[in-house]
């Protein structure tokens, strides 16, 4: 018998009647349920291994990598991997136990171990990050416990440097005798802990993280902002003008979209720095002094019209892919039903616009957020962003935990955002092209 | 028969590949007029003499790949020039290979390395070849007869108007305040040691805070001051040697109060040419190859046998030996850096630094 091609069509065809049950049945005395569901479950099964590929790539290149950075931030096992004697004491003894003989003698022998194993300076930087200064205190100790150490440790070990015998170390040692800790968290929000292990604000001269996270919120909003305001009637003119003269204005735009990220930001600053084009321009016209010289880079103000510039294209592409499509003749029939044309596009036109603006703006807003060769370079003190925090910590301090904590908040920042979107417009109201 | 014996030469012909290929080795430096200098004064002989290929990769700081490919552990560097404080605390991590002195060339003349080296330059894990400062320049068509001489002058901005290129992080601003505040180049790690101290700097560097045009990488000051952006600016002295006797540029240096620094060479545990980069160190921290370093760049060679041999530029003209950091005269108000200092309070400096600049 000639099957169909279909799987659903043969078994269609080759049903032959109900069973003793009551149900369909296939000609080779199958229920058809199962038959079916089985056919199903291979086309499924297709479906996926087509596009297993792409799963793959994101896992390996996306998800994994994520993961990991977040694990990162809460985790480093920097002393307690390498000082497993004094964090068993102090998990046997609760916060708050004066340290003992045995806890002395432990954090010798872990000295002594580490120090041969040469992971003493990992000890230490672990610490330091808790309590500023203190890196030295462990390396040193390393270096002169390494021929050996006798008792009474205690005594031997405060000989070295009266620093250990200071309280908020041993809580400090406590808080990293666990290889999670939330600590890099509590100081991406200018918190930290003190000798008794309770949350408190930062020393006032080193509150700088919640502060830059406000400061990147507001610019990417002020951001978000102009691109919208430069960014719409232009949209509105492409989509508007005549094919030709519309592709024409469409090259500038894209022209500049094309071009190096970096070419464009140190154009900018060849254009607006002091001795610049702009200010050279201005001078000449006599509109202002030779020594008054406005400032327009290396400050936030620079920060925002370089990135204006280089995010524009995002803002303008998603709504003129929307106005393309509005159909001309609902403005001409509100004109004509009486309504001016502030009315006409204020209610007809521009609530069409909505979902090109969403995506425009959630795009603009999303890479402004994470924006840092720009800050970086025409941010000055005032123009920088988190991000700029987040790279020092990768490649000066070289605290990656640091930089996993506040890159993670930011994550979580736009995380938060995108659903207060989702609540409040519609993610399906998202239109990108 | 006749196809397994195709496949074994073919196999026995990757393996010689394989073999060949480990005469070579990776060298991990910063890129710019200093990689070139290396290129030409240690890379080109070393190939020459040994047959050993060296690939020179650039990186903005090469102690940041190193610690990434370490605790990755997958290597792919053989040699990293890093500076002394990065090699210090990668060498307490356990990220590098010990270096025995004993095993260094000696000098010419018989003096053993570790006699030969400048104090400071040899380290459990690393050998410097160059010491580099950070020093203060100016453009000598704005101040006409009566130019800035010293590190107060670069606070003065009523007696030099002008802006002042600053590097964006505490290491190198916080000393410069302080020497300019009067206080001795011996006692800088002291004052920064202490809360008033720390105080003392931020103040001082408060009254020049609204002049500031703050760089990050090397060769944005020299741009800056190029671009006349800024009249005054801290650079490192090779990068302003360039521009002035490469390119001509009317900039003058001031050594007063200039800021020292090793770069060194070490590597990293799992090297994937553990021998070739070993004999690569050796052979670049010979005596007569630092002093050829310094016909390309004014970086003073790590080791005394070496002066001797510096002569001129690479123009045959420009004599090289005033404008070397290690010149007698310029020492005298040097501040040498603090590796086991800055290990230590590196991060709460940054951050109280950072801060400092993000309050108006």
């Amino acid at each position: 018998m000639a099957r169909a091609l279909d799987p659903h069509a043969a078994i269609a065809t080759e049903a032959t009647g109900l069973d003793a049950a009551g149900t369909l049945q296939t000609a080779d005395g199958q229920p058809l349920s199962k038959a079916l569901a089985r056919s199903s479950r291979r086309a499924r099964r297709r479906a996926f291994m087509l596009v297993l590929p792409l799963l793959l790539f994101i896992l390996i290149t996306f998800v994994m990598p994520i993961g990991q950075m977040l694990q990162r931030s809460v985790k480093n096992d920097g002393f307690s991997a390498n000082m497993p004697q004094i964090s068993a004491w102090f998990d046997a003894n609760p916060r708050g136990s004066e340290p003992d003989e045995a806890a002395w003698a432990a954090l010798a022998a872990d000295l002594q171990a580490s120090a041969e194993a040469k992971t003493i300076g990992v000890v230490g930087t672990r610490i330091n990050y808790d309590m500023p200064g203190t890196r030295s205190l462990f390396t040193s100790a390393g270096r002169k416990v390494r021929g050996g150490i006798e008792p009474p440790y205690r005594d031997n070990i405060l000989e070295f440097d009266e620093k250990w015998g200071d309280p908020q170390l041993w809580s400090v040692m406590r808080e990293a005798s666990s290889p999670y800790t939330s600590n890099f968290y509590l100081a991406s929000v200018d918190r930290t802990r003190d000798e008794a292990g309770n949350i408190i604000q930062a020393p006032e001269q080193q509150r700088i993280y919640v502060k830059l996270f406000i400061r990147t919120f507001w610019l990417s909003l002020i951001i978000t902002g102009t691109t919208f305001l430069l960014g719409f009637p232009i949209a509105h003119l492409l989509a508007t003008l005549p094919l030709r003269k519309s592709n024409l204005l469409m090259i500038l735009v894209l022209l500049p979209f094309w071009t190096s990220l970096l070419v464009r930001t140190t154009a900018w600053m060849v254009l607006l720095q002091q001795q610049g084009v702009v200010n050279d321009v201005l001078v000449w016209l006599g509109i202002i002094r030779d020594d008054q010289r406005l400032q327009m880079i290396f400050n936030q103000t620079g920060t925002i019209i370089a990135m204006t510039h280089i995010l524009l294209p995002f803002m303008i592409l998603p709504l003129y892919s929307v106005m393309r499509t509005i159909n001309p003749s609902y403005v001409r029939a509100a004109r004509s039903l009486g309504a001016t044309s502030w009315t006409a596009f204020r209610r007809i036109y521009f609530p069409q616009t909505l979902p090109g603006l969403g995506a425009g703006a959630l795009l603009v807003f999303i890479l402004a957020v994470g924006y840092y060769i720009t800050p970086a370079l025409v941010g000055g003190s005032s123009g920088q962003l988190i991000s700029n925090m987040i790279a020092m910590h990768m490649t000066q301090t070289l605290n990656w935990s640091m930089a996993a904590a506040l890159a993670a908040l930011l994550l979580g920042g736009v995380l938060i955002l995108y659903w207060v979107y989702d609540r409040l417009v519609g993610i399906d109201n998202l239109k990108l092209g | 028969m006749k196809r397994t014996l195709i496949l074994t030469s073919a196999i026995c012909g990757l393996a010689f590949a394989a073999h060949a290929q480990d005469k070579e080795v990776n060298v991990v430096s910063w890129g710019g007029a200093y990689e070139k200098s290396q290129v030409e004064a240690y890379n080109k002989p070393f190939a020459e003499q040994t047959g050993i290929k060296v690939n020179m990769i650039a990186a903005d700081n090469p102690a940041t790949p190193l610690k990434a490919q370490v605790e990755a552990g997958n290597v792919t560097g053989d040699v990293f020039d890093i500076e002394l404080s990065d090699a210090i605390r990668l060498c307490d991590e356990g990220a590098l290979v010990e270096i025995n002195a004993d095993d260094l060339p000696a000098a010419p003349d018989g003096t053993a390395a570790v006699d030969d080296f400048v104090p400071g330059a040899l380290q459990d894990c690393a050998v410097a070849n160059i010491v580099w400062g950070t020093v203060i320049s100016f453009d000598t068509t704005k101040f006409g007869d009566n130019p800035p001489k010293t590190a107060a002058d670069f606070f003065d901005t009523e007696k030099f108007p002008g802006k002042r290129g600053l590097p964006k992080n505490p290491k190198r601003t916080l000393y410069l305040a302080l020497i300019a505040d009067g206080v001795a180049p011996d006692e800088i790690y002291d004052a920064l040691g202490s809360d008033e101290g720390i105080e003392r700097a931020f103040k001082k560097l408060d009254t020049i805070k609204k002049d500031v045009v703050w760089w990050e990488a090397g060769a944005q000051p020299v741009q800056l001051l190029a671009d006349g952006e800024v009249t005054m600016t801290t650079v490192y002295n090779g990068r302003i040697f360039d521009a002035m006797v490469a390119e001509k540029k009317p900039f003058e240096v001031i050594w007063d109060g200039q800021y020292m620094d090793f770069d060194m060479f070490a590597i990293p545990k799992g090297a994937p040419h553990p021998e070739a980069a070993m004999e690569y160190l050796k052979f670049a921290t010979a005596t007569e190859q630092l002093a050829n370093q310094a016909k390309w760049i004014s970086y003073g060679p790590a080791r005394k046998s070496s002066d001797a041999l510096v002569g001129k530029y690479q123009d045959g003209v420009t004599d090289m030996g005033p404008h070397m950091p290690t010149k007698a005269e310029h020492l005298t108000t040097a501040v040498y850096d603090d590796p086991e200092f800055w290990a230590d309070h590196s991060a709460e400096l940054t951050e109280q630094f950072n801060t400092w600049l993000a309050s108006s």
